[in-house]
């Protein structure tokens, strides 16, 4: 993993429903968890759930953050489902 | 202490370690949860859980200290099974032990409540019908923000 890219990963349903556990994306100045969201969204067929209309969680290197949050090379970003353990 | 593991658990033995917490315990709360047999539908015959590695044993930890700020809290045991489990297994056990018996079972409903709506944990029910991702239900986001 090089450190001058983002590693995304995805979990429980939206796991499955895109194929894909983990990705990694170029950082780049002022980006932030949304804006990974929303590029991710224009990608075809499962991908297109991403744009907002179901409720999606976010965590910036394991704590729970907002699309908002700043994003830089190096971190983890992860794109959860709503948790349902217990 | 937090234990994330797939394989199962003897809660008789929890609660032995957790009365050796010191000479002020005076009270244990322990809750465990069980695989049921109906959920998001009826004919559930097991669940699948996933978490999220590092994050939920952090998350975890943040709710221990969270209720021992608020409560008499001595010494606390949470763990959460993942992978397949069948009805009747245990998926989770919390222990918290207090001074207090009225500490001991608010800390303990607490860490469970707050649990069920901010660790990373994911449930998928399997049944006779097919699989299905468990819902997050508004009732147990209600129950988190009384603790508020």
């Amino acid at each position: 993993m090089s450190n001058d890219s983002i590693t995304i990963r995805f979990f429980a349903r939206l796991r499955e429903e895109l194929g894909t556990e983990q990705l990694t994306l170029p950082a780049s100045p002022g980006l932030t968890a949304g804006d990974i969201l929303a590029d991710l969204a224009l990608r075809s067929g499962p991908w297109a759930q991403l744009d907002g209309d179901q409720p999606i969680m976010i965590a910036v290197n394991q704590t729970m953050s907002k699309a908002t949050t700043p994003v830089q090379a190096g971190d983890e970003v992860a794109f959860f489902p709503p948790v349902t353990g217990g | 202490m937090i234990s994330i593991q797939t394989n199962d658990f003897d809660p008789g033995a929890e609660y032995a370690s957790l009365r050796d917490s010191g000479s002020g315990t005076g009270a244990i709360a322990t809750f465990t949860g069980l695989v049921r047999d109906h959920g998001d539908q009826q004919g559930v015959t097991g669940l699948y859980l996933e978490h999220y590695p590092g994050m939920t044993e952090q998350v975890i930890a943040g709710l221990i200290d969270e209720a021992s700020k608020r409560w008499d809290v001595r010494k606390t045991r949470v763990i959460h099974r993942v992978g397949r489990l069948s009805l009747n297994d245990q998926i989770v056990f919390v222990g918290v032990c207090s001074a207090h018996r009225s500490d001991a079972f608010a800390a303990c409903e607490y860490i469970m409540d707050a649990l069920k709506t901010s660790a990373p944990f994911w449930k998928k029910e399997l049944a006779e019908s097919g699989e299905h991702w468990v819902e997050q239900k508004e009732t147990d986001l209600a129950r988190t923000k009384t603790w508020k």
